[in-house]
Parts: C-alpha cells; structure tokens; sequence
C-alpha cells in the first residue's frame, strides 16, 4: 500500500502525548526485546532506535486491543488478528498502567464517540447543540445515531 | 519506515459508515495523468483504490498537517491536499461534480486529528462549565481552531485553550443530584475514558459469563 510517508516522519517529529525508551518485542516468532524509544502522536505509536532520528516503524492505532501482559508490561493488537502481538515493557507498573490509558484513548474513533458523548451531555444540560457554533453539527460522521453498540 | 499495513488495510475496508466516499480523479505526479480511484474517508486516513469492489487500498494519504485548496486546474472541480515542507507532496484531485467537490474539501479539511481534538477539548471545558456553573458556559473558539468556511488542518503545537494539556479533565464538583437513582458518584462526574473503561470491565465481565454458559452442549 503506497502511503504519504515523508508527512508520516513529518509526523514523528511532532510534539508527542507520550515518549520512552521501552522494551519492545515484535509479533514474529522468536522475537528478542529491543531497546526503542517509542513515542505517541496523534493516532500513531512511533518507534525508533534510541540514537536514530528516522523511526524504525509505526503503527496506527485504529481497531487495536491493549492488554497487560505482566505487572510492568503490555501489549498491542489488532481487530484482525488479536494473536499477532507487539510486546512493549515498562520499568514500572505505574509507567504500564499510564501508557496502557494513553493508548487506548488514542484511537480517531475514541475522539470521535467522547466527541459524540460530551455533545449529548451538554444538549441534555443546556438543551444548545455545541457543535453550531463550529459548523459540524450535520456531519454524519457526529450523529448519534451513527454509534455502534 | 514500517507499517501495520495488514491493519491499516482491514481498517480501510470494515463495515463501518465512512466519513466520505466517492470516486474522485487523482493526478499521478506532476506531469502524469488522472486515474479514477474509489476513495474512503475514515477518521484521517484517505484511503484510495482501484474500484468500490477492491478488497485492498492502492494507497492511504494520512491527513495530518495538511491543508486543503481549490486549485487552477485543466480539469473541472480540482482541488489539492498539501503538506508543508520542502518536497512535500501535493496531491491533486478533481471531483465529478461541483457538489461532491465542495463536500470533499470539507471533510478533508476537518479530518485531522488534530481538528478533532481541539473540538473535543473545548467540548470537554464547556461540559466542566455548565456542571460547575449551573448555566451554558459561554462558546470560546480556540484561536486555533479554524473558521467555518474554510476549515483547514493546521500544523500546530501551539497549546489549546482548553485548562488540561491532555484529554480528561479533573472531576468538577458535582451539581445539586436532580435525579432519585441511587448516588453513583463518582460516574457523574467521570470523564468519557472512565466511564469507558468501567462499562468495558462490566461488559467484558458480562461477556465472560455468557461465554462460559453457552460453553456446555
């Protein structure tokens, strides 16, 4: 799949909501631990050799489940294939438990159901439909409706 | 650099309504010609491929830091996304219709999330307003977000003016209870990632408990 990826690097260089050093194991089999400074931006988990300053990958993190593995570390995977797991480990339970949060709200979809939530929240109390005053309330994309169970 | 591509593909294609979707021509490069792709907006990803039917994308344009435009074009209803920096990349695409190209530059002009983002934060300020206030807290639009008419992804560090520099903000104080249920405290004033996280744990929970009684024949 062709993708836009001088914007993707653009990308890792911006401000990010996390960033450590962790250790981070791939889903292949046989996969050692590898030192790698990962970092969270915007909906993607970058991950770069700690001197380098090109990442070695990234993963967009739409459909994916965040599971604890052990105290101090967790994991990553995705809708499609839940087995395939990348493996990342903290040196605290604390720093798991944080990372783990930030991961699981870092989804456009998680944006998009708080967005969906906190407008019919406001509309209930005030009975005004927040999104007016952007001019998005008749996006599809916002509607109630549209949620999924 | 590496990609969860299988991913990214799966997320391309699933069931779930797009946020836009149509055929749109793209130029190929500079002095190439247009190729009519079936286009999908999902969140900010424009995923492209060769037909509706195709199971798997041609290619994705990841819509962070970009801004979208009219453009001079010989062909009719041309528009283009583009990125900053040197050599970036413009792409340029053209609609079938007037109509399809204005709800195009619409949604790609608001597709960041970055854009959402902010709309969330400030929705999450205004929330926190009328629970400790009692009344509508007065709309404020972040100098960063941008106008109506011309809505375009902005490229910016700049901190929002929403109080909290990450999404969830402290627990308000509650308002006076209105309701006769039984005090559930902490849940009213919980922000959306924790009410999520405690109905994920029940529903899990929940599930777990279907599973194991339908595993007897």
């Amino acid at each position: 799949m062709r993708y836009n990826e001088k914007e993707l690097q653009a990308l890792s260089r911006q401000p990010a909501e996390m960033a450590a050093e962790l250790g981070m194991r791939g889903p292949k089999k046989g996969s050692v631990v590898k030192r790698r400074l990962v970092k969270l931006v915007v909906n993607f988990l970058f991950y770069f050799r700690t001197d380098e300053a090109e990442p070695v990958g990234a993963l967009l993190l739409e459909h994916c489940r965040v599971t604890q593995e052990e105290p101090s570390g967790f994991s990553i995977s995705f809708l499609e294939d839940p087995e395939r797991k990348y493996h990342f480990e903290c040196c605290s339970e604390e720093q798991c438990q944080e990372w783990m949060a930030a991961l699981r709200r870092a989804s456009y979809e998680f944006m998009r159901r708080s967005l969906i939530f906190y407008r019919n929240e406001i509309q209930k109390m005030t009975g005004k439909d927040p999104l007016e005053q952007f001019g998005i309330s008749e996006e599809a994309r916002f509607q109630l409706s549209g949620l999924k169970a | 650099m590496k990609l969860n591509e299988r991913s990214l593909a799966f997320y391309a294609t699933c069931d779930a309504p797009a946020d836009n979707a149509g055929f749109l021509y793209k130029k190929g490069g500079r002095h190439a010609a247009y190729h009519r792709r079936w286009f999908v907006l999902r969140g900010n990803m424009l995923f492209y491929f060769e037909d509706a039917a195709s199971r798997e994308p041609v290619g994705v344009i990841i819509l962070e830091g970009c801004t979208v435009e009219l453009v001079e074009a010989a062909e009719e209803f041309a528009f283009a996304v583009r990125f900053a920096g040197a050599r970036a990349r413009t792409y340029v695409l053209a609609a079938e219709s007037q109509a399809a190209m204005e709800g195009w530059v619409k949604a790609l002009s608001r597709a960041s999330f970055d854009y959402l983002r902010l709309v969330v934060r400030e929705l999450e300020r205004q929330l926190a307003a009328v629970r400790a206030g009692g009344g509508p807290a007065p709309p404020r639009r972040p100098r960063a977000l941008p106008p109506k008419e011309n809505g375009c992804a902005v490229w910016s560090s700049e901190t929002p003016a929403a109080p909290s520099p990450r999404p969830g903000p402290e627990p308000p104080p509650l308002p006076p209870r209105r309701r006769a249920s039984a005090p559930n405290g902490p849940l009213d004033s919980a922000s959306f990632a924790q009410l999520h996280e405690w109905y994920g744990q029940e529903v899990r929970a929940l599930r777990g408990q279907w599973l194991r009684s339908h595993a007897q024949p």
